[in-house]
């Protein structure tokens, strides 16, 4: 039972690292009505200048602060160089802008940085754990970055329910015409929403860098899993955004740690041993594929759409 | 002006001779082509490779048997796809005589078949795939490296003599990572409390495994994670509180590329392998101590393989004086081994594996500080892997 406990926290830290970048992408896409393939380049980004600003001011609070910074300040400026001319154009001319951006910043990475990977250590402060339950240790940063991302979820919803720009926001994505008649310079609210995108991804990129390797090409791996996530919890959707992340975290981990054990029950070993690895990496798109069946516009669609 | 006017009539006269002279010159050049991971996180073991590719090239003085060589790398991207057509783009548009490298099983399962099928010859220098040391074996086909399962068997067989029981396994879930398992078995006989292969190569994060690990208890723990994997697990291993409370034992894991990272998090680490920078003969003397001046750091046995490959093309290439069309003659001298190893001497199976020697490597730190792999002693002399009854091949 206590390892069913411990595989549900890692199913949620994992499941928040995901919403993280979720709710930047759908913030993006149902508002902006923009396809950003190169979300997860700015989450590489988050994860390699925190190290880098991390080995150069000796203080992980302050990476924190200034990566989060400077993902904000490089997310303002791509929309504003970038992606300003793509709103009026078809999906498929963003699919191929955006995915022109990733290769630009991982060469640029790469030059930057070279390309092998670069390693992070903890501070000793992150690096304990913590006695849950006697018996469930768990370790303290990963526990954090639960922490933070619940937190973050929560700043969001009140931001987007509970303020002006929030009421702009939701405006903007129902009718952004009638938001400009009003006065409103809707070219501005979208250069901040984006922006406000980046930083997430920045955060989910600087938090998940102390845990993986810090390398070119991680936002990709992870962004396949974050469109899974959008279409589940319907696009444009935050609070979608959060539940679809929690479900295909906590689908994915517990998945690989007890299909196989659940199939050797009904299956031979050996024939639960190939079938179970295989089942477990395919369970999120069987779960997204249901979905789509079920519920084409997701669990919780965006409700001005 | 008039230099551009002489350039104008100079450079139609240069390039005409320079087309005049092609076909001869192109008879007398090797052609090597060098398909390895360039790009991605794994492009530093790629990096590795074609450092000691460049390397061996200087130590033959910039000619292979004798003759002009010309190089073309290629970046596989991990991908057996990608690698096939690398290798394609190799034999039909460079007509290269010798395709050499690959790091990954699975990519070298889609690309040797190509380059033998089509009359070439493939020097591996990584991986080790047991379909190509048994029933896909083929007289085309050598490797300076081992088959997949030779290293794990030693393993298996030292944790088997130091009578350790109750063990936990993890893989990657490709053939390298079956194959490494299987080996560990072959020579293990002990409890296997657990076995779990993890999603490859996309999976970086282990922390439900190691989870499940701590909950079934084990003794002992064995891995396999090449390259960058290691350090994501080693990493995650000591994170998870585990280093200090189970032993972990390894193949391809801790390595001269991962060491540097980890440091701490490997120390007291064991391991078998075939080659490591301190072992005791000429030729490795020299790969390394030339590796350490020309690329500042250490060499990895990525590299130690890609150097013996290029230097065992040179073998063949002498042995029949600079004929390349005598394919016969080159495959002949290539089985006598007869070049200087930066393993040592070496013999070839009848699949045109080697039977090597096998040591047990352990994670020290050094007295300059630096972290180092050291030899500790010797598991199996002249190791064969146990495919070879399975390939027909007759010499």
């Amino acid at each position: 039972m206590l390892l069913v406990l411990e595989q549900t926290l890692n199913g949620i830290q994992f499941g928040v690292t995901l919403f993280l970048m979720a709710a930047g992408l759908t913030l993006v896409f149902g508002i902006m009505n923009l396809v950003n393939l190169a979300h997860g380049s700015l989450y590489m980004l988050g994860a390699y200048l925190a190290t880098t600003f991390f080995q150069r001011t000796g203080s992980f609070l302050a990476a924190v602060a200034l990566a989060l910074a400077a993902t904000l300040v490089i997310g303002i400026v791509v929309e504003l160089i970038a992606l300003q001319t793509l709103y009026e154009r078809d999906h498929l001319d963003q699919v191929l802008a955006t995915f022109g951006l990733i290769l630009f910043f991982n060469e640029l990475v790469a030059i930057v940085w070279g390309r092998a990977a670069i390693y992070t250590k903890l501070p000793p402060w992150l690096s304990g754990h913590i006695e849950l339950l006697p018996g469930v240790r768990y370790p303290l940063y990963r526990a954090l970055v639960i922490l933070v991302g619940l937190a973050v979820a929560a700043l969001l919803w009140l931001l987007v329910s509970r303020t002006r720009l929030g009421m702009l926001i939701r405006a903007g994505a129902s009718n952004r015409t009638m938001v400009s008649a009003l006065g409103v310079n809707i070219r501005l609210l979208y250069t901040l929403v984006f922006g406000l995108g980046a930083a997430l991804a920045g955060l989910a990129g600087l938090m998940a860098g102390p845990i993986y390797a810090v390398q070119i090409g991680m936002g990709e791996e992870i962004l396949i899993q974050v469109f899974v996530v959008i279409v589940i919890g319907g696009i444009g959707s935050i609070r979608g955004a959060l539940v679809g992340a929690l479900v295909v975290g906590m689908v994915d981990t517990l998945g690989r740690a007890f299909l196989r054990p659940l199939l050797a029950t009904v299956l031979s070993p050996s024939a639960a041993d190939s079938a179970g690895p295989a089942l477990a990496s395919m369970l999120i798109y069987i779960l997204m594929a249901a979905v789509l069946f079920f519920r084409p516009q997701g669990l919780f669609p965006a409700s001005a759409r | 002006m008039t230099k551009t006017k002489m350039m104008r009539i100079a450079l139609p006269a240069v390039l005409a001779a320079f087309v005049a002279a092609a076909p001869s010159v192109a008879q007398d050049k090797v052609k090597i082509g060098f398909i390895t991971t360039l790009s991605g996180p794994q492009g530093v073991i790629g990096e590795h490779m074609k450092n000691s590719v460049e390397l061996a090239l200087d130590h033959l003085g910039r000619k292979v048997g004798g003759l002009p060589v010309e190089v073309i790398y290629g970046d596989d991207q991990q991908k057996p796809d990608v690698g096939k057509q690398v290798a394609d783009e190799m034999l039909k548009r460079h007509n290269v005589h010798f395709v050499s490298g690959i790091i990954w099983s699975n990519v070298m399962l889609a690309v040797a078949p190509t380059v033998t099928g089509a009359g070439t010859m493939m020097i591996g220098t990584n991986a080790g795939p047991h379909d190509l040391a048994g029933k896909l074996c083929n007289e085309r086909f050598f490797t300076t490296s081992w088959q997949n399962d030779q290293t794990p068997e030693a393993m298996g067989k030292y944790m088997q003599d130091q009578g350790i029981t109750d063990v936990f396994v993890m893989a990657p879930n490709y053939p390298a990572g079956k194959d490494m398992v299987q080996g560990f078995k072959r020579y293990f006989k002990g409890k296997i409390v657990g076995e779990v292969y993890t999603k490859f190569p996309q999976q970086l994060d282990f922390q439900a495994e190691l989870s499940q690990l701590r909950a079934t208890n084990p003794k002992a723990v064995f891995v396999f994670y090449p390259g960058g994997f290691g350090i994501q697990y080693l990493k995650q291993y000591a994170e998870a509180g585990l280093r200090a409370k189970i032993p972990l034992y390894s193949v391809y894991t801790v390595d001269e590329i991962s060491l540097p990272a980890v440091k701490e998090a490997a120390l007291g680490q064991f391991e078998t392998r075939y080659w490591s920078p301190d072992l005791k003969n000429a030729a490795n003397e020299k790969y390394v101590g030339d590796f350490k001046k020309k690329f500042g750091k250490m060499p990895v046995f990525y590299g130690a393989q890609s150097y013996d490959g290029i230097m065992l093309i040179d073998s063949a290439v002498k042995a029949v004086k600079g004929d390349l069309k005598n394919q016969k003659g080159m495959i002949a001298a290539m089985r006598k081994a007869d070049y200087p190893s930066t393993r040592g001497k070496y013999t070839y199976n009848v699949n045109h594996f080697p039977i090597q020697n096998f040591y047990l490597l352990k994670a020290v730190q050094g007295a300059g500080g630096e972290f180092e792999m050291q030899i500790q002693k010797t598991v199996f002399e002249n190791h064969k892997d146990s495919y070879s009854k399975d390939c027909g091949m007759k010499w």
